[in-house]
C-alpha cells in the first residue's frame, strides 16, 4: 500500500429487488455495504471470517457469508437479506415456524439462522436430520437455541410439530 | 390473596451472587431500592418519558390512548426478562400482553435498582426471583388507583368494581371505562395504603407459555441492537489494544492508513489506537494499515503453565479463609482426594462489544446494550468531566451478555475515543479484540477430599478453592469482613446433600499484573458444581454404588432436590444398560434458588470424540411465570455450559491471550447438540432463578457421562480428548487440530458460492499487531 490512487469503483447491485449504484472499495465485503451504506442492519457482524454465519444472506438463492463476500464478486446476481426474505414463500414459512417454535433468545444470530434455513428448504424441501445439521452447522448460536432451530425447520418443512407452541401475542396498537 | 402495605419490604432468599449484594452501595452515593410505590423521583422520570397521563410508579405509564407502557428495570439479553417482567406487572394490572409495549429503563439507581442486587444491574438470575414482589405490587398499585378513580366518577364503592383487559367495570350499573379514559383521574387519587395481590389460582397470564414480546422483531431483522444504532454524521471506529494487559501504545505510523479511501481519523489512547471511517470496512482497513509499536509492559512473563503451577502452589501453601465449617472434622477413615482445574473463559456474545457515543460540549449521548447502565454513566462522567445529568444513555437490546456486559470497560474506551472527535462515533470491536481483551472468568484450582464411612458415604467433606476474586474489583462491598468473596464458594459451601461435617475454604490468588477477571454465566455455581457433582460421582463409584442411588441416600432431608432427581430418573429411564463406549451421567444441584437435575447419554468414540445423544433435565424453580422460557433457558444454558466443557479456554503466552476468534475459541454447533427434554416440577414456592441453572449443571453431567462411557474421570476443563482414546494407534494430534465439519462447511459456503477462491480474504492475523 502507500499509493494514493483511488481504487474505488462504481458497483451496481440488486438487493432485495432494488437496484443500487454504490461507490465503494471493490474488496469491501457485502456485509458492510448492507449495514453501513444501505442501512440494512438486519444482517449481523459476528466474526468477520465466515465462522459464525450471523451475516448470512442469499446470493442468487444460495446462502453465503456476506462478511467475506467482496462487493466486486457479486456482479449481477441478486442479493436477498433478512429484510426481504419474508417475501418469498419459503422465507415466510421459516419465519412463521421460528415464531411458532419460539426459537429466539438474544436474537442476534437469528437473521443468519433464518437465512440459512430458508436456503436449505428452498433446495431441500424435506431435509433429514443430517441434512439439517449439515446446512445449519455453519451458524453459531451462543444462546444455544439449536434444539428449537431443528424443530422449527421440521415444522416449516412438514407443517407439523410435536413441540408445544407458545400462545401468540398480537402486536399492541401503538398510539398515534 | 395477599395484602401488602407500602411499608413492606420484600426479603429475598437465595444466596451467592444475589446474597453478596445485600449491602452494596455505589461509591457512597445516596440510593434507594426501586419500589412499586410512588417515589420522589417518579415525576421527573415520567416527565422525561413523554408525560403520561398516569404514572403511579417508575414502571407503569398509562396514556389516554394506546398501549400501556411498562418500563423494564432489568435488561433483555435473550433470557426472556422483558416478557417475564411485563407478564407479572400485566397480571396484577389486569391487562393483556397485547395491550402493552415495553421500554428500556433509563439509568436511575433510585428508581430501577431491584432488591436482589440493590443496584440497576441484570445478573445472577435475579430478575424474576428478585423482582417478583416489586412487579406484582407495581401492577396492583396502578390497578387500585384506576379502580378508585372509576369508583369516584361513578359514585360507587371501588370494591364493587372489577377489571379485565384494561377496562374497569361496575356490573350493577352496567358502566365501564378504559384505563386510558381513567388515567388522568387515577393520577389524582391518593396513594393506597395497601393493595391486594391476586390469588395465584386467578392468574390469567402467569404460568402460561405466551410468546415472547421480542420474538417478531428478532425473526425479521428489525430488532435494534446496540450495534445497529445510527446518528447523523456518524463515523465508525475499529480499535486495537495492546495485546498484553498493562502495555502501552508506543508509536503509530499512520501514513498508509491515511491513504485509504473513507478513513477519517486516527485516535490514540494510552493502550489503544483507533481508526475512524465512513464505514467499518474503511476503519478496519485503516487499522490494518497502521504500523503500530507497542510497549508490552511488565506483564509479558504470564503463561498458562506458569499460572497453573502458581495456583497449585497457592492451593497447597497459601493462607485460606474458611467460608463455612460445620460439625466434627476429626473422623478418620478411608480418604478420597482429587484436584479439579478450570480455565479462564471468554464470554464471546454473538454481538461484539460496541457503543455509539456523541460527546458534545454540553452533553454526552450513548447508545449501547449494557447490563449496567449506571456504570456506563459513571464511566462517561469520569471520561468527559460532565455531570451525570448530562449523560444520556439509550440502552438497547443486547446480542448476548453472559456477564461481559456487566462491565463498562469497552463503553469507557468508546467514550474516550469519541471525546477526541466532533462527530458521533460508533466503536465496534472485532471478534479478535473481543476474545483477546475480554475480562475473563478466572481460572480455578480446587482440592476436594472426603473421609468415607464403611458404606462409602462421606463422614467428612473438605473443599479448598484457589482463585482470584471478581467481587474485590467489581463490588468490594460484597466481600465478607474477613475478605471472603462469597462467589468463589457459591455452590460449594452448602451442597444439597447431607454433609454434617464440612469445611470449605478459599485461597485468594490474584491474576498476575492486576489483570481483571469478571462474571461469566452461572457465576460461582458454574465453577463449583463441576467439582462438587463430579466428586460426588467419584465417591459413588468408589463405594460401588449407582450414582443416582448414592445421591438419593444423601438427600433424605432435601425433598425438592430429591424431587428433581427422581423426576429426571423416571423421564430418562435411568438404569438401562449401555453398550460399550456409551455412558449415562447425572448431575444435581440447587443453584440460584432453584433445583435442577440433568441426565445425559453420551457416546465416546474410539478416537476420543464426544457425542452427546440425549439429555433430560428436571427443574423445580418455584412458581413458573412462562414455562416456554424456562424450557428455553435450560436448553440454552446447557449448551452454553457444554460448550465450555468441550472447548473453552483462554491460554496465555508471553502475557497475551492466544485465542482470537471462533476458529480457535470454538462454540458448540447444531450438529453436536443432543435432544434436550426439560421437565418442570409444578410448584407454589417463591420463583427461583432460571437463566443460569442449565449452564451451571452442564459440565458435571457431561463429565460423569464420559466417565460412565470410558472409565476416565474428567477433572480438568475443557475435556482433553487425548485421555479418551480407546485405540491408542489413533493419532490424537490430528484430532486436536482438525477443524469441525461446520467450520469447513461455513468457509466453503462463503468461498464456493462466489465462485472465486481468491475472493475471500485470508483470516486476518489480528488487530493486535
Amino acid at each position: 500500500m502507500g499509493g494514493v490512487f483511488d481504487e474505488r469503483a462504481m458497483f451496481q447491485l440488486n438487493i432485495n429487488g432494488e437496484s443500487s449504484t454504490l461507490d465503494v472499495p471493490p474488496d469491501m465485503p457485502l456485509l458492510w455495504v448492507l449495514r453501513d451504506v444501505l442501512a440494512l442492519t438486519g444482517t449481523k457482524f459476528g466474526c468477520g471470517i465466515a465462522q459464525c454465519g450471523a451475516c448470512t444472506v442469499h446470493l442468487a438463492g444460495q446462502a453465503v457469508r456476506s462478511c467475506v463476500l467482496p462487493v466486486s464478486a457479486i456482479g449481477g446476481r441478486p442479493v436477498t437479506t433478512i429484510e426481504a426474505v419474508g417475501q418469498t414463500a419459503t422465507g415466510k414459512k421459516v419465519q412463521q415456524a421460528w415464531l411458532d417454535i419460539e426459537v429466539v433468545q438474544c436474537g442476534y444470530c437469528q437473521s443468519g439462522q433464518v437465512m440459512a434455513a430458508a436456503a436449505l428448504l428452498a433446495h431441500t424441501p424435506s431435509p433429514t436430520d443430517a441434512q439439517i445439521d449439515a446446512a445449519m452447522s455453519g451458524n453459531i448460536c451462543r444462546c444455544g437455541t439449536y434444539v428449537r432451530i431443528r424443530e422449527a425447520i421440521k415444522l416449516a418443512a412438514t407443517g407439523q410439530t410435536t413441540a408445544e407452541k407458545p400462545l401468540p401475542v398480537a402486536a399492541p396498537q401503538v398510539a398515534a | 390473596m395477599t395484602t401488602v402495605t407500602a411499608s413492606r419490604r420484600a426479603v429475598l432468599g437465595g444466596g451467592g451472587f444475589a446474597l453478596a449484594f445485600t449491602v452494596i452501595a455505589r461509591g457512597g452515593k445516596a440510593w434507594a431500592i426501586g419500589s412499586p410505590w410512588p417515589q420522589s423521583g417518579d415525576a421527573a422520570a415520567a416527565a422525561a418519558d413523554g408525560h403520561p397521563a398516569f404514572a403511579p410508579n417508575a414502571f407503569i405509564r398509562i396514556d389516554r390512548s394506546g398501549p400501556v407502557r411498562l418500563v423494564m428495570p432489568n435488561i433483555e439479553m435473550g433470557q426472556g426478562a422483558y416478557t417475564g417482567q411485563a407478564t407479572i406487572m400485566a397480571e396484577e394490572l389486569d391487562i393483556g400482553l397485547d395491550q402493552l409495549i415495553v421500554e428500556h429503563s433509563p439509568p436511575n439507581e433510585q428508581l430501577y435498582a431491584m432488591p436482589a442486587l440493590k443496584m440497576q444491574a441484570t445478573g445472577g438470575s435475579t430478575t424474576i426471583r428478585g423482582g417478583w414482589e416489586v412487579f406484582r405490587e407495581a401492577g396492583a398499585v396502578a390497578r387500585s388507583m384506576l379502580v378508585a378513580a372509576a369508583g369516584q366518577a361513578w359514585n360507587v364503592d371501588p370494591a364493587t368494581c372489577t377489571t379485565d383487559r384494561g377496562v374497569v367495570h361496575h356490573a350493577a350499573s352496567g358502566r365501564s371505562s378504559t384505563y386510558g379514559a381513567l388515567a388522568q383521574a387515577a393520577g389524582r387519587q391518593p396513594v393506597p395504603h395497601h393493595v391486594t395481590l391476586k390469588d395465584p389460582k386467578d392468574f390469567k397470564l402467569i404460568g402460561k407459555s405466551w410468546r415472547r414480546l421480542d420474538t417478531a422483531a428478532k425473526v425479521d431483522g428489525s430488532m435494534a441492537f446496540g450495534i445497529d444504532a445510527r446518528a447523523p454524521g456518524m463515523m465508525i471506529a475499529a480499535v486495537a489494544t495492546c495485546p498484553v494487559y498493562g502495555g502501552r501504545l508506543k508509536s503509530v505510523d499512520e501514513s498508509a492508513a491515511r491513504a485509504i479511501p473513507g478513513v477519517k481519523d486516527v485516535i490514540r489512547l494510552a493502550d489503544t489506537v483507533a481508526v475512524t471511517g465512513t464505514h467499518y470496512w474503511a476503519a478496519k482497513s485503516g487499522l490494518e494499515a497502521l504500523d503500530i509499536a507497542w510497549d508490552l509492559g511488565a506483564n509479558t512473563d504470564l503463561s498458562s503453565d506458569g499460572l497453573a503451577k502458581a495456583m497449585g502452589e497457592a492451593s497447597k501453601n497459601g493462607s485460606a479463609i474458611v467460608a463455612r465449617e460445620v460439625g466434627d472434622l476429626s473422623h478418620g477413615g478411608k480418604t478420597i482426594e482429587a484436584i479439579y482445574q478450570m480455565p479462564a473463559l471468554a464470554h464471546a456474545p454473538m454481538e461484539p462489544l460496541n457503543a455509539l457515543v456523541h460527546v458534545r460540549p454540553d452533553a454526552c449521548e450513548i447508545w449501547l446494550g449494557t447490563q449496567v447502565p449506571t456504570r456506563v454513566v459513571d464511566a462517561a462522567v469520569k471520561v468527559t468531566g460532565l455531570p451525570a445529568d448530562k449523560i444520556i444513555v439509550h440502552n438497547q437490546y443486547l446480542g448476548g451478555g453472559f456477564g461481559r456486559r456487566l462491565e463498562a470497560d469497552s463503553a469507557e474506551q468508546a467514550i474516550a475515543l469519541a471525546k477526541q472527535v466532533p462527530y458521533p462515533l460508533k466503536m465496534i470491536w472485532s471478534r479478535e479484540q473481543d476474545i483477546r481483551h475480554d475480562i475473563p472468568r478466572p481460572p480455578y484450582y480446587d482440592r476436594i477430599s472426603a473421609v468415607v464411612d464403611g458404606d462409602g458415604y462421606p463422614l467428612v467433606w473438605r473443599d479448598r478453592v484457589t482463585s482470584d476474586s471478581v467481587g474485590r474489583r467489581w463490588a468490594p462491598v460484597t466481600l465478607r469482613k474477613d475478605g471472603l468473596d462469597p462467589d468463589t464458594v457459591e455452590g460449594a459451601e452448602e451442597p444439597p446433600y447431607d454433609l454434617p461435617n464440612l469445611k470449605v475454604e478459599w485461597v485468594r490468588h490474584d491474576m498476575p499484573g492486576g489483570r481483571p477477571v469478571g462474571w461469566w454465566r452461572g457465576v460461582g455455581p458454574t465453577h463449583n458444581l463441576f467439582k462438587v457433582e463430579s466428586f460426588i460421582d467419584e465417591l459413588a463409584h468408589a463405594a460401588g454404588k449407582n450414582p443416582v442411588a448414592y445421591r438419593r441416600a444423601l438427600l433424605k432431608k432435601n425433598p425438592r432436590a430429591l424431587g428433581v432427581l427422581n423426576l429426571a430418573a423416571e423421564k430418562f429411564g435411568w438404569g438401562r444398560p449401555c453398550p460399550n463406549r456409551i455412558g449415562h451421567g447425572v448431575a444435581l444441584a440447587a443453584p440460584f434458588g432453584s433445583f435442577i437435575c440433568v441426565m445425559l447419554e453420551t457416546e465416546v468414540t474410539a478416537a476420543g470424540e464426544i457425542r452427546m445423544r440425549r439429555a433430560v433435565a428436571a427443574v423445580d424453580c418455584g412458581i413458573v411465570v412462562n414455562p416456554n422460557t424456562v424450557e428455553a433457558q435450560v436448553q440454552g444454558g446447557l449448551v452454553f455450559g457444554w460448550t465450555g466443557a468441550l472447548y473453552s479456554q483462554l491460554t496465555y503466552e508471553n502475557g497475551a491471550i492466544q485465542q482470537s476468534n471462533f476458529n480457535d475459541y470454538r462454540m458448540m454447533r447444531i450438529n453436536e447438540t443432543p435432544a434436550i427434554e426439560v421437565h418442570v416440577v409444578p410448584s407454589a414456592e417463591h420463583p427461583g432463578g432460571i437463566g443460569e441453572v442449565g449452564t451451571a449443571i452442564a459440565a458435571p453431567a457431561l463429565g460423569n457421562a464420559v466417565f460412565a462411557a470410558t472409565g476416565v474421570r474428567i477433572r480438568k476443563l475443557p475435556i482433553d480428548r487425548a485421555l479418551l482414546i480407546a485405540d491408542k494407534s489413533v493419532d490424537n494430534t490430528a484430532l486436536a487440530s482438525v477443524a469441525p465439519l461446520a467450520v469447513i462447511a461455513g468457509a466453503a459456503l462463503a468461498v464456493g458460492a462466489v465462485g472465486v477462491a481468491t475472493a475471500a480474504r485470508p483470516a486476518p492475523s489480528g488487530d493486535d499487531r
